[in-house]
């Protein structure tokens, strides 16, 4: 089996939607990825470096409030804290409103799950509040301009994002024998090192050792970042010598350079296993929790053979009839699946922009959490599961089913007529069962909410 | 007949709501056991060496310029060799009692990769190395597999995230305290009628439903469990307010008050590579916390419970250059509970000169975690110690009883 339209927009999309018509083909699917990105600009999330309120603005202040401790001074402070904290949480719901929103309006959903998945594949987590809003701007910078470029491009780009230095400790490493390691006592931080073997390239069965993450993670040294001069490379705390990484040798010569880190990086993302990884990882993540060997064999030849272009491998994917031929078995992840909510219920650029921080927090941001899935949370590094039964289990399930029906309450008598909605949101091949239910529930609202909980609409 | 069962049953019948099935309670057999044991599974990596800290090993200063032990870190002594960190000073009562105990130099067979991910699967499959790309089973399911008649309420994992620990083929229920599930009668049949071809959301919504009929009717007891906590408050003292895990620590008291005897739950934030002095606080009060809220929510049952806190590997030896620690092996776990011999540092001590480490750098592990969950589970329940050698922990030889329980 080959191309089709619906699960074309399920499995690879972002749902079925009564007024957005799928795509025709599959070259039609990468036409459009690598044509312009109009939703970038319908819902603009500023990139790191105009983002406000910025890093070195919520540093200044919370300096004067320190400063002011004691001084009448001290509540003015205190006030302005306050308000950039609140700028900060309304900035946050504001991303979420407006990721939401380009996957609820979009024609080229594929180009939004992508987003996702490779914001997942380098997931960075603020570890402040204060830096929560920065994380969609990371993704804007590093994700989503290089989804189609060298894999080798987007690595370099987001694991050199000063929101990934700062998320996994790479700001606080420094070469022990360089000169600010001798002057200050200070060493080495592994953790950049293994996440960027273990999560981000060669996985964890990837052929390294902890030799390679010790050498990798003395090679990282001199990558710093601070909110008062920004990112830069500091010779001064880059390990003096060369360093051997997977059989390779970098640096030594003259004075450390972050060239010797982008080879590194170079060489990492075109190694074997690297290609074995993703493969396995876009697969699993599109098409199913266990998916065809001969697909993942085919998608790996081909990021080997144009040394990662990520275009390619995806172009391998849709090409492959084993990626269509399977049943929808995935479950849609909390975020893709109230945007799949949205997108049936036929909701508008317009009406997205005009949901309040209140209720973004209220309806959206609550719910994600109750379901498992707290935006921009997971527990670690290696981002949210894949796996179907991880999510569907008795409070995931309550949780979604809850949510389904008080969406629908909500909309009151402008919730659509279940009779039709049922196939807005499942398409033509609406199951018999999702049908009857939708006829014979009492309650409109409640009727919605079954078709939104049905697995038929979960399962992508 | 197991409630699951009972319940995929009715769901395969399609029930009318009139009859009702899924609202009205199940007889319940009395649970196999009166023990209670609470897992509680620490992710991120705790670094043993400064929780629970060798400080009369000499060797120990020297490797941890900034991160003190015994008096100069203000811990706690507990047998002039180890103190424990004061993050978890407000359990010091329960050590004098008996009550908190720990084993010292341990980890699962996880070994060089140290991975976070890989280590916590291991820990929660309990194998000797992960088969596959998933471990699809958790020791805790294989032992309740041994024990004929447990139900699904014999056990919760508490919380949002699922835990391997408990999945598997024998019964096991899952939930969060977080999660609110009210239906109309109507609702719930039509939804039965739309997951029943769909084994993963009939069972998962079955559960969910049989559970939420569940807590309404054990409203009562929850309101005599509060009762008791706001009576006991002396002991709530250095509980601070708020924060989801004294909610699952309550959750779980109250299940385990009724017909539940294992809760399984996560405490995050163990990770530290950076500043860790400063950022160990949070989870060690959060573990505190939970000790001290099960304490207190289950009253009496106390003298019947058994905690075991683990984790999925140590940190370095050394500290790292930046104040933190960085992914190691062997390390502590945690006992807590009336039923536990407390007062006690179990542990055979490898000592801590470079040559004595693991792999140069990290505490070397002289006995497996899994030998003393083993031990807990034959003391409390009464598993054989070859069911727990090949089935719950593969390949596990459990040696000498440590004694960690009355």
């Amino acid at each position: 089996m080959n191309f089709d339209p619906l699960v074309a927009e399920k499995r690879f999309g972002t749902g079925l939607s009564p007024h957005i018509v799928p795509p025709k083909s599959v070259d039609h699917m990468l036409e459009m990825l690598a044509g312009d990105d109009g939703m970038a600009r319908r819902f603009v999330i500023p990139s790191f470096d105009k983002m406000r309120p910025q890093p070195l603005k919520i540093a200044q202040l919370g300096r004067e409030k320190r400063k002011a401790r004691g001084t009448d001074k001290f509540e003015s402070a205190s006030d302005a804290v306050r308000n950039i904290n609140r700028d900060i949480r309304n900035r946050r719901l504001e991303n979420l409103k407006f990721t939401m929103g380009r996957g609820i309006v979009t024609q080229d959903g594929f180009r939004e799950r992508l987003t996702q998945f490779w914001s997942d594949h380098f997931t960075t987590i603020a570890k402040a509040g204060q830096f929560s809003h920065l994380i969609s701007s990371a993704i804007e910078d590093t994700i989503r301009p290089n989804l189609t470029g060298k894999f080798s491009t987007m690595l370099r780009a987001a694991v050199l994002h000063p929101v990934m230095l700062g998320y996994l400790d790479q700001i606080s490493s420094v070469g022990p024998n360089s000169e600010l390691g001798k002057r200050k006592n200070n060493g080495l931080n592994e953790n950049l090192a293994r996440e960027i073997l273990e999560l981000h390239s060669l996985g964890v069965g990837g052929g390294y050792t902890q030799t390679d993450v010790r050498q990798f993670a003395e090679l990282l040294t001199g990558l710093r970042y601070t909110v008062w001069r920004g990112f830069r490379f500091d010779e001064r705390a880059a390990e003096p010598g060369a360093e051997v990484v997977l059989g390779k040798s970098y640096g030594g010569e003259g004075p450390a350079s972050i060239s010797d880190i982008y080879d590194a990086l170079d060489d990492i993302a075109a190694h074997p296993d690297t290609a074995r990884y993703i493969a396995q990882k876009l697969a699993v993540h599109f098409v199913s929790d266990t998916p065809n060997p001969d697909l993942v064999a085919a998608m790996a030849v081909r990021f080997q053979k144009t040394d990662g272009d990520l275009m390619a491998v995806y172009e391998m994917m849709l090409a492959h009839p084993a990626a269509w031929g399977v049943p929808l078995s995935k479950a849609r992840q909390p975020f893709d699946f109230m945007v799949a909510a949205f997108r049936a219920l036929g909701v508008t650029e317009k009406d997205v922009k005009s949901y309040s921080s209140r209720r973004m927090l209220r309806n959206i941001s609550r719910p994600l959490r109750a379901m498992g899935q707290s935006w921009q949370l997971p527990t670690g590094p290696d981002g949210w599961p894949e796996q179907a039964d991880h999510w569907i289990t008795p409070q995931g399930i309550a949780a979604r089913i809850q949510w389904s029906i008080g969406l629908a309450q909500e909309m009151g008598g402008a919730a659509p007529d279940p009779r039709q909605f049922v196939f807005d949101a499942l398409g033509p091949n609406a199951a018999p069962e999702v049908q009857f239910a939708a006829a014979s529930a009492e309650i409109k609202q409640e009727a919605i909410g079954i078709i939104l909980s049905s697995p038929q609409f979960q399962r992508r | 007949m197991d409630r699951r069962d009972f319940m995929l049953r009715s769901l395969a019948l399609g029930c009318s709501a009139a009859a009702s099935p899924l609202v009205t309670p199940v007889a319940l057999a009395s649970a196999p056991w009166d023990n209670r044991l609470v897992v509680l599974i620490l992710r991120g990596g705790m670094d043993g060496l400064d929780v629970v800290q060798p400080y009369g090993d000499r060797d120990m200063s020297g490797l941890r310029p900034n991160l003190k032990v015994g008096e100069a870190g203000h811990a706690h002594d507990l047998d002039g060799f180890f103190s424990l960190h004061n993050g978890l000073g407000s359990l010091m009562p329960l050590w004098t009692k008996g009550e908190l105990g720990f084993a010292h130099a341990v980890s699962t067979p996880y070994r060089d990769k140290r991975s976070h991910f890989d280590g916590q699967d291991l820990l929660e499959a309990g194998t000797v190395s992960l088969g596959g790309t998933t471990q699809n089973d958790g020791w805790l399911n294989r032992m309740l597999g041994r024990v004929p008649g447990v139900q699904a309420e014999t056990t919760y994992a508490i919380g949002i995230e699922q835990m391997l620990l408990t999945k598997g083929r024998a019964p096991a229920s899952s939930w969060s305290p977080e999660v609110s599930f009210e239906l109309s009668a109507q609702a719930q049949r039509l939804l039965e009628l739309v997951y029943h071809d769909d084994p993963l959301y009939r069972a998962a919504a079955a559960e969910a439903i049989a559970i939420a009929s569940d807590l309404e009717m054990s409203q009562d007891l929850d309101a005599e469990t509060a009762d008791m906590m706001s009576s006991n408050a002396e002991m709530m003292q250095p509980v601070g307010k708020g924060g989801s895990h004294r909610k699952l620590a309550e959750f779980a008291a109250s299940r385990l008050r009724g017909h539940t005897r294992i809760a399984a739950f996560s405490i995050g934030g163990w990770d530290t590579h950076q500043t860790q002095s400063r950022f160990i606080e949070r989870p060690l009060k959060t573990l505190s916390d939970t000790i001290l809220t099960l304490r207190a929510g289950l009253g009496d049952v106390w003298g019947k419970t058994a905690v075991i806190a683990m984790t999925e590997f140590g940190r370095t030896a050394r500290e790292n250059g930046s104040k933190g620690t960085d992914h190691g092996t062997g390390g502590a776990m945690v006992f807590a509970g009336g039923a536990i011999r407390g007062g006690q540092v179990i542990s055979e001590w490898p000592g801590l000169k470079e040559s004595e480490l693991y792999a140069g750098r990290d505490l070397m592990p002289t006995r497996d975690v899994r030998a003393h969950a083993a031990w807990m589970m034959r003391g409390l329940f009464g598993i054989s110690n070859s069911d727990l050698e090949r089935v719950v922990f593969p390949d596990l030889e459990m040696g000498n009883d440590p004694k960690i329980l009355l």
